[in-house]
């Protein structure tokens, strides 16, 4: 998946001047990740800059190349960071269109890795998009493959809006799929039904898709057929294609890596219940991490949802009786 | 001991860092308004044009106090005590390729540069379409958020030179909100870049009730410009020549490509923070008397009348225009409809999400009728 947005940047740096990449260590290193590795050397200190390490600057100036022309896409190194920078991403990137009446669209793209489970050390690795869908004015992109990735990305740098763009920490290098060699698009708010199912519909986005996609094949062993919906974006979110696949299943999973509370499956649930009560045969359950803080790595396997848990909980929900 | 060795009075911060003296504000005239021996760094009608935008200034504050008092306006800031920094600050500016980063005590710099008079008082009025930024105005909205829209103004001065351009972008803030950190990220980042931005700090005395002594321990707010690799000057905020000459020479300096500067505009709040504000309780009366008498108006008018080319007539001239001006952009501002429900959702998104289109359409069906 790396390669899939560094290629994406790459090819929509070369076709358009004003984009710029600002962040921590995106220069010669080519960020923690890779993702901008060789961009400086292509296009310059001048189009690729390895910023001070404030990330409320990172953010807040990124606003003002926005203004004056440039379409800027900023690393932030990993999600966890974002506090640092939240009063100027909550606050100002997603309001100043509205607060401007129009006057000062925000092009910017905010990419950055987020969720766990490659043994980060503390406070880097968080789950914290629902912070940002509760953000209006912020579109929010989560893709789970590369394809995606790659397609979504230049979606969101061509998007005159501020897009919050969510890369799974896990599927940098785990997630390995077929990508284009040409220039694509991937439209922001159409989910992607990652596996076709009767029974169950198991709804997730980022990394978790990988983990449902697994847990769908071991309950495929049972005689349980599961519907994976991944959901891509979750502002916009595509909430006609959730209903087509719950009018059919009538059965609900959401698998987040977040905190149960507030997470983005409450929101999801409350969607589903509203637009599709009368299909549901059962109520709706959430797989979630539990409401305590992202712990160290040496635990965070028991933090995470797994397939296992997974397989058991969705295989449960498809037993309930009616 | 190490621990002695730390507390000891050989490793005390004065072995790091040289011990001036305070600087005394760059000033031009007396506290009486009489021009020192140098050249004016103002023609006298760029003077009295100055002079027009603070008596406007004036003339609007105290209409909007009282429109305030009477329910017809909302919780505002006056600018009283600051005319001749704010407007000395803007005078420097070219409208046609500057921009204004304002915080939201700056409205003589606003309506130079072309936001309308109208549109800032419908957005102290509570109405959304004062937020309309006309094209060719080269601002941003006001800043409430105090301090964050510093790293904007720096990533705006970047973002022009990168591409080219000669604009010079100056952001407003106040003492208070220099220990904000995004004051302090974006000082840093300016340097690095050397972006043609201008940190214009008012250091008016007050952060609502906090004196400046509980901002800062340093004696002055420009000498933390040396830690950013940036030049810091600070000027006499009610020495409208003065803070006209350092304006101008930072922006000159900008435009030519020698980055940022910080000025550190001395001046006082004579009146409230704003106008659900009480400072009886805690403001130094001999204090807020010592700075009335410096009054900024009152200084630039006695350097006209010192050239001979002021008097009672022509004070009261002008005084009648500008309050013509405010009534005008008043009755405008008053006779606006009440925005409808659409001014909550307008102007969000470039390409809205589809569920907030749908909520567009039932708040307008429960207020009255679909759009």
């Amino acid at each position: 998946m790396i390669e899939a947005i560094r290629e994406c940047l790459t090819q929509e740096m070369q076709e358009d001047s004003r984009v710029v990449v600002i962040g921590e260590d995106v220069g010669v290193l080519g960020g923690v990740f890779r993702a901008t590795d060789g961009l400086q050397a292509k296009f310059g200190k001048d189009r690729v800059v390895d910023m001070p390490l404030a990330e409320g600057v990172i953010v807040g100036s990124g606003i003002g190349l926005a203004i004056s022309g440039l379409r800027p896409v900023i690393e932030l190194q990993f999600l966890g960071f974002g506090h640092q920078a939240f009063h100027q991403i909550g606050q100002q990137v997603a309001r100043l269109r509205y607060r401007s009446q129009g006057r000062h669209s925000l092009p910017l793209v905010i990419r950055s890795p987020f969720g766990g489970g490659v043994r980060t050390p503390e406070l880097h690795s968080d789950a914290f998009e629902a912070f940002y869908t509760h953000t209006p004015g912020l579109k929010v992109v989560a893709p789970a493959t590369a394809y995606d990735a790659k397609g979504l990305l230049a979606e969101a740098m061509a998007s005159d809006d501020p897009v919050l763009f969510l890369e799974p920490l896990k599927g940098y290098r785990l997630t390995k799929d077929e990508v284009p060699d040409e220039r694509y698009r991937v439209p922001l708010g159409k989910l992607r039904v990652a596996q076709e199912g009767t029974d169950v519909t198991l709804i997730a986005w980022s990394a978790a898709v990988n983990v449902a996609q697994l847990a769908a094949d071991e309950l495929s062993a049972q005689g349980i057929s599961v519907e994976v919906l991944d959901l891509r974006s979750l502002n916009p979110l595509d909430i006609p294609g959730i209903k087509e696949s719950v009018s059919k299943t009538g059965r609900v999973a959401i698998l987040h890596e977040a905190p149960l509370t507030g997470g983005f499956g409450s929101e999801l649930v409350a969607t589903i219940q509203q637009e599709c009560f009368y299909d549901l045969q059962c109520p709706i359950i959430r797989i979630s991490s539990p409401d305590t803080p992202y712990p160290l790595g040496g635990v965070e396997d028991l933090y995470i949802p797994d397939v296992d848990r997974v397989v058991s909980e969705v295989g449960a929900l498809a037993r309930t009786s009616a | 001991m190490l621990v002695r060795a730390w507390n000891s009075a050989e490793m005390s911060i004065s072995r790091f860092l040289p011990d001036f003296a305070p600087i005394a504000p760059f000033s031009r005239l007396s506290e009486s308004g009489i021009l020192d021996s140098g050249s004016a760094p103002m023609s006298d009608a760029a003077v009295i044009e100055a002079l027009r935008y603070m008596v406007l200034t004036r003339v609007f504050d105290d209409k909007a106090t009282s429109m305030q008092r009477q329910g017809r306006f909302g919780t505002f800031s006056s600018v009283r005590g600051q005319e001749a920094s704010v407007v000395g600050a803007a005078s420097a500016l070219d409208p046609k390729r500057d921009w204004i980063v304002p915080q939201y005590r700056e409205f003589p710099a606003l309506i130079r540069h072309g936001y309308p008079m109208e549109n800032f008082a419908l957005y102290f009025m509570g109405n959304p379409k004062g937020g309309i930024i006309p094209p060719e105005v080269n601002m941003l909205p006001m800043q409430i958020s105090l301090a964050a829209q510093i790293p904007q103004a720096t990533g705006l001065a970047w973002g022009l030179k990168m591409q080219g351009g000669d604009g010079v972008v100056i952001t407003f803030f106040g003492d208070g909100a220099s220990s904000e950190g995004d004051f302090h990220e974006s000082l840093n980042l300016a340097g690095i870049v050397k972006a043609p931005v201008i940190f214009f700090l008012q250091n008016n005395g007050w952060a609502i009730s906090t004196p400046r002594e509980s901002q800062t321990a340093a004696r002055s707010f420009a000498e933390r410009a040396i830690g950013y690799g940036v030049e810091g000057v600070i000027v006499d905020g009610n020495d409208l020549l003065a803070v006209h000459e350092v304006t101008a020479s930072a922006v000159a300096k900008a435009r030519a490509g020698g980055g940022p500067t910080l000025i550190e505009s001395v001046t006082y709040r004579t009146g409230a923070h704003n106008t659900a504000d009480d400072p009886s309780r805690y403001i130094d009366q001999q204090e807020l008397e010592k700075w009335q008498q410096k009054d900024p108006v009152t200084r630039i008018e006695n350097y006209l009348r010192s050239k001979g080319i002021w008097n009672e007539e022509l004070a009261k001239e002008m005084h009648d225009n500008c309050a013509e001006q405010v009534e005008v952009a008043m009755n405008i501002a008053r006779n606006t409809p009440l925005a409808t429900s659409d001014a909550l959702f307008d102007h969000v998104y470039a390409q809205p999400p589809q569920r907030m289109l749908d909520q567009q359409v039932d708040w307008a069906n429960r207020n009255g009728g679909a759009t």
